[in-house]
């Protein structure tokens, strides 16, 4: 778990990090949605020259970014075989069997493998560079139009901010209570599935039960605070639209309407 | 068999390789006797937790190595070998009620034993044993561990480690939000180990009063370096030198202190409320003879 930077924020002051979260979070989801547009080596190359400028502006070395790919290797490499292998059409290199080597295999297990790694990069530049709450309180105010269709925004972001304000507690803890059954003779990881599973028992039911007593504390402790519901609150952290934000939006309106544009007119 | 544990420049480095990358504990050499009383005091973060999991290689060196007694461990130890070093080495970590899981108590004690290959009968007889070892009575081995008070359950989770029967028994901060009752239970317990089943204790505590009541070595973490390391009568000889590491003194040196600067005298400073009551009691003899 230590190695694991995949969703992880990295604390500094760079463009990036100064920006606000909504801003962020949608040019994040623009991006993923345009990336699907891309499909030749122009739309591409706008597309990776946009990601490496807003790579370079949060200032984390390229390197930190390539680890964050790392778990996801065979995952990649899964796809990029089986599209290699399965796909058909166009000049036929090889076959043995089944299996074709074909140009479309080739060009679409391309397509996949760039897809991929662009949006799992987007998405790690905005979690690196974004603290949890922030996301939090992004999502919130994005979503608060919802709040005319009786949908409970300000509950869906209380327990949203909670959950991501524990995530590092209970790992922390999950941490903790391996270490303990570990010292108790507890082997995880080894031997066949049925062991495997009877040794998560007791990281489980300490974690669950545990989490029970946080959840009755933590309810009383807000309750003993004055709080009574999501509605009509103030709010301490105010989200403030800067020009940083309008600059970042208009670099990424202009490349993205590239994209499309380069597609449907060519 | 004795063992002896000694660290040989151990360095440990959190999340070595990522940008997180902490060190830890820097350039740590030190050794533990079998069968003595080691406390390990420092200020909150100064490594005293990552030093103690070095001791049943729950985390392994960076660099450098740490020996328990035939075993070494080092950087390339691999987690196969290390099972009989969990079974020779018990850690009662903070809060330990926080990892108890079975259904009754006498199984949660059990457990630990049987994963080092008892069979159930002998492993549950041992936990009654344990069990009454501790203090636990009998009326609550068929019960639910979660419906035990947190005192009873601390004893629980003490017991689950004791049940391995390791030679080395290590504690983190065992009394830890216990009542002051609680609290005295269980350093007797420790110290009654030590002596009948001559443990070696390894205690990490921030109460002085146990340090100097009951440690033979102290080691003084600060900043992930071994500060300073020697009897309690030498580490709290010192007392500016703690007070700039944010240490403090144990109840009955403070009060001696005290006595020194309205004309008591004191030669070694008293540790424990037993030598400050020798020395005083001539000292205010003699005195109520110069007045009378």
């Amino acid at each position: 778990m230590d190695k694991f930077m995949f969703g992880r924020f990295i604390p500094g002051n760079s463009w990036v990090h100064r920006m606000d979260p909504r801003a962020k979070l949608v040019l994040c989801f623009l991006y993923i949605a345009v990336v699907f547009f891309a499909n030749d080596f122009w739309t591409y190359l706008v597309m990776t020259l946009l990601l490496l400028v807003s790579v370079f502006a949060t200032k984390i070395p390229l390197g930190v970014f390539i680890r964050g790919l790392m778990p996801l290797f065979w995952l990649m490499i899964f796809t990029v075989l089986i599209q290699v292998f399965f796909g058909v059409g166009g000049h036929v290199y090889w076959h043995w069997g089944w299996l074709v080597l074909s140009q479309n295999g080739i060009n679409s297990a391309g397509l996949i493998l760039m897809r991929f790694v662009l949006i799992i990069l987007i998405s790690t530049i905005l979690t690196f560079a974004t603290q949890p709450l922030e996301i939090a309180d992004g999502i919130e105010s994005l979503l608060s139009p919802l709040r005319k269709l009786h949908f409970p925004v300000a509950t869906l972001a209380l327990m949203l901010s909670l959950a991501l304000r524990f995530v590092p507690t209970l790992m922390d803890e999950a941490e903790k209570i391996m270490n303990a059954q570990r010292s108790r003779g507890v082997d995880f990881g080894e031997g066949g599935l049925r062991q495997r599973i009877k040794t998560i028992v007791p990281i489980l039911i300490p974690l669950f039960v545990n989490a029970f007593n946080r959840a009755i504390d933590i309810s009383t402790a807000m309750e003993a605070r004055g709080y009574q519901d999501g509605e009509n609150r103030t709010k301490y952290r105010q989200l403030k639209w800067q020009r940083i934000d309008t600059i970042s939006f208009a670099v990424y309106a202009v490349c993205l309407g590239g994209v499309i544009a380069l597609r449907y007119l060519s | 068999m004795a063992t002896d544990i000694t660290f040989e420049q151990v360095n440990y480095w959190y999340q070595s390789g990522t940008p997180f990358a902490v060190q830890a504990l820097k350039d740590i050499n030190l050794a533990i006797q079998p069968g003595s009383f080691t406390a390990v005091i420092g200020q909150t973060g100064s490594g005293k937790s990552t030093l103690i999991q070095h001791l049943n290689a729950l985390l392994k060196p960076t660099s450098g190595q740490v020996k328990v007694g035939e075993q070494i461990i080092d950087h390339e130890t691999k987690n196969k070998h290390l099972k009989p070093l969990r079974k020779k080495v018990g850690i009662v970590f903070q809060f330990p009620e926080n990892q108890l899981f079975e259904e009754t108590v006498i199984k949660d004690i059990a457990f630990g034993p049987q994963n080092f290959g008892m069979d159930e009968a002998q492993a549950t007889k041992l936990a009654g044993q344990i069990a009454g070892l501790v203090g636990l009575d009998a009326s609550l081995l068929n019960r639910s561990p979660f419906d035990l008070s947190g005192g009873q359950m601390r004893r629980v989770a003490i017991a689950g480690v004791l049940a391995l029967e390791p030679e080395v028994l290590v504690l983190d901060e065992p009394t830890a939000g216990l009542d002051p009752r609680g609290r005295l239970d269980v350093m007797n317990l420790v110290t009654k180990l030590q002596r009948q089943q001559h443990l070696t204790i390894v205690l990490i505590t921030h109460q002085m009063d146990d340090v100097a009541n009951y440690a033979d070595q102290v080691l003084v973490m600060a900043n992930g370096e071994l500060a300073k390391q020697g009897t309690p009568r030498e580490i709290f000889s010192d007392s500016d030198w703690l007070t700039s590491h944010q240490l403090g003194l144990p109840s009955a040196t403070k009060f001696a202190v005290k006595l020194e600067q309205v004309g008591f005298s004191f030669d070694p400073m008293p540790l424990t409320e037993d030598e400050l009551a020798d020395q005083l009691a001539p000292q205010l003899s003699k005195g109520g003879s110069d007045h009378g």
